[in-house]
């Protein structure tokens, strides 16, 4: 079984070099990338009586742009590199998700890109990169 | 038929209401309107709340009771066996990954919550104290627990049988049920109750849910600001529920939802630490509740004044058997419906058995309920109608006394709170009369926003004038909606049963089994 290197991927320039990095220690180590990109949700955010009622569709809506704006050229950019690439798409608190999809998928390495928020401003809200730091269950490559 | 005059005439009132509001509140005027309104409407009020003969006991009470006690045994004590299975579900712990994105069990309580926990666990709970005394509490809790049971059988049914349309949005509720859970069964009539319940719920949306809560706003902000005219809060609502319900504007509305649990949060925080502050009082609050709930101690009624108020008060507050929680419990998606009514018997709980038992604690222990020294009991008012209170305060005045002995900045987070409830409480209300509205009138657009505009109109019209006949119009149209919802669960109760018994013994085989985190 091949190596398996996972990218969190939100259609950023920090999240595309991420993705350019991994693909090529990827090929270099004949190991398969999977681009997954989490849509932020939390299930004890409060919602009313009618965004009750459209979330499926809202949830349809979401998956199918993620899908189509972001996994899709995404995917389509880095076909002809020689280096297999999957995808994967989920709802979930960003670095959490990331660390559960890394041990789903059996992954070698975890790699993401760093936004550069104000050191402020990490503190206040967090950042995915200084919480992958503290809790990712593989290697975790952080490309500025 | 008059009932159908009544509507007519709260349509055509409308505009005359506004003009009256613009022009200062002539109370000539507003008289006009009540006289009128008492006039037709009257006898509804009066049949609903009608007590039976020879007593003071109102029978659309026993009516709420009665069910949720049949409940209660039918489905074993299910309130009590399946509670720690609520928890697990509100948890997230019976939750597919693969889900995540669509309505949590969490949110569905979080939001059909946020439509109870209002001025029923304020107001309501010092009005049943005030009248029926310390022992109200304790009926008031043996309620709010039976009623969980109520709550379960409804939402259950709602989600059961809702509609499911194309584009994956849902609609449901007792009318979908009586509907097609009467039909499934080959029980006749299930379209007319649906229809009545319909009705029902659109005057209980434009009343109780609506105009009674812009008025108690109204009222709250008059106790900080000073007296204004009514219409000035009336119409900033108006504006705010327009822009929420019509304009789509969701940022307001998910401020709301997050600021409401804050309150309620801080509200029963509040009343924890005045019960931790007076800790060596709560073994002789429980002592009056208990003394009270079988001797009445004085009350006005006794015992079985004690027990109206404590009852009335907990099917005002938590609205178990009213059918409005299915309504809202029916849009989420869930693979199991049972699952719903798992996670909405906790709403009873909450909101009468926590949230309500804190009102009547901090009530109780700040002493504000004058007891005459020499006997124990305690004294009545001047008109002999209610208890003594140290400042001659009744409902919410009566709970800001209390907090507001312990601290003395409570009335003023009282007063944001009575305004956010109630602002929750017509978000949700105008969902519930919507969804009435368009199970009658049908779905569309422009049926739908004229719903939303008479909505807004009605919202100034509650908060610009006092009309007493209006408000107990639409709080017997509430409970007329329990009439008709608990009629049609006696019936399609067997349906529940079969999908509890289902469920349980998937569960107890491992076939239902928890999600690893």
């Amino acid at each position: 079984m091949t190596d398996r290197f996972v990218v969190g991927f939100d259609g950023s320039e920090a999240a595309q070099r991420a993705l350019d990095f991994a693909l090529e220690r990827a090929a270099a180590q004949g190991a398969t990338v999977v681009i997954a990109h989490v849509l932020e949700w939390s299930p004890y955010s409060f919602l009313t009586p009618t965004e009750i009622e459209e979330r499926h569709k809202r949830r349809t809506e979401e998956l199918d742009r993620a899908e189509k704006s972001l996994i899709a050229p995404a995917k389509a950019a880095v076909e002809g590199r020689g280096v297999p690439v999957e995808t994967v798409l989920r709802y979930g608190h960003i670095a959490d998700t990331l660390c559960d999809v890394a041990k789903k998928q059996n992954a070698a390495q975890l790699f993401i890109g760093r936004n550069g928020h104000s050191p402020f401003g990490s503190r206040v809200f967090g950042s995915v990169a200084g919480s992958l730091v503290q809790t990712a269950p593989v290697p975790c490559t952080i490309v500025p | 038929m008059t009932r159908f005059a009544s509507r007519l005439a709260f349509a055509a009132l409308a505009p005359t209401l506004m003009a009256s509001a613009v022009a200062a509140q002539e109370t000539s005027i507003d008289q006009k309107i009540n006289d009128i309104f008492a006039g037709s409407t009257g006898w509804f009020v009066n049949f609903i709340f009608s007590p039976f003969p020879g007593t003071s006991f109102p029978w659309i009470v026993a009516w709420l009771v009665v069910a949720a006690t049949v409940f209660t045994v039918y489905f074993g004590f299910i309130q009590f066996r399946g509670f720690g299975h609520s928890i697990a579900l509100v948890k997230g712990d019976y939750s597919d990954p693969d889900d995540a994105g669509e309505v949590s069990h969490f949110q569905a309580l979080a939001t059909a919550l946020s439509g109870t926990v209002g001025l029923g666990n304020i107001a309501g709970v010092a009005v049943a104290v005030g009248i029926g005394g310390p022992g109200a509490t304790f009926w008031m809790i043996l309620a709010g627990l039976m009623g969980m049971a109520s709550k379960f059988t409804e939402c259950t049914l709602g989600v059961k049988y809702r509609n499911e349309y194309p584009d994956g949005t849902v609609s449901g509720g007792p009318m979908y049920y009586l509907t097609k859970g009467f039909a499934e069964r080959g029980l006749p009539g299930g379209k007319i109750l649906a229809v009545m319940f319909s009705i029902f719920c659109i005057l209980g949306a434009f009343g109780g849910g609506n105009m009674f809560q812009a008025n108690q706003a109204h009222q709250a902000l008059t106790g900080v600001l000073g007296e204004f005219p009514g219409y000035i809060t009336g119409v900033i609502f108006a504006i705010v529920v327009f822009v929420v319900i019509v304009g789509g504007l969701k940022s307001i509305a998910s401020v709301t939802e997050k600021v409401v649990p804050f309150m309620a949060a801080i509200y029963v925080g509040s009343a924890l630490i005045i019960l931790i502050m007076n800790a060596n009082m709560i073994g002789w609050a429980f002592g009056q509740i208990f003394a009270g709930a079988f001797t009445g101690l004085g009350v006005a009624g006794g015992m079985v004044g004690a027990l109206i108020q404590g009852f009335k008060r907990a099917a005002f507050s938590n609205e178990a058997g009213v059918g409005s929680a299915a309504i809202a419990h029916s849009a989420v998606r869930t693979k199991e419906p049972i699952t719903e009514g798992f996670v909405s018997l906790l709403e009873p709980f909450i909101d009468t058995v926590v949230i309500c038992t804190m009102t009547a604690l901090v009530i109780i222990i700040t002493q504000q309920l004058v007891i005459d020294e020499a006997t124990g009991v305690y004294l009545l008012n001047e008109a002999g109608t209610a208890i003594k209170t140290v400042g001659d305060t009744s409902g919410v005045g009566l709970t800001a006394a209390a907090f507001g002995s312990a601290f003395s900045w409570f009335p003023t987070i009282l007063a944001i709170a009575v305004i956010l409830f109630a602002f929750s409480t017509m978000i949700s209300w105008s969902y519930y009369g919507l969804k009435a509205w368009t199970y009658l009138f049908g779905e569309g657009k422009a049926k739908e926003i004229t719903f939303k505009v008479i909505f807004c109109i009605f919202v100034i019209i509650g908060a610009s004038a006092s009309l007493g006949p209006v408000i107990d119009f639409s709080d017997a149209a509430i409970f007329a909606m329990a009439v008709v919802n608990v009629f049609g669960l006696y019936f399609l109760m067997p349906i529940v049963k079969r999908e509890v018994d289902s469920y349980l013994s998937r569960l107890k085989s491992g076939e239902i089994k928890k999600f690893t985190h």
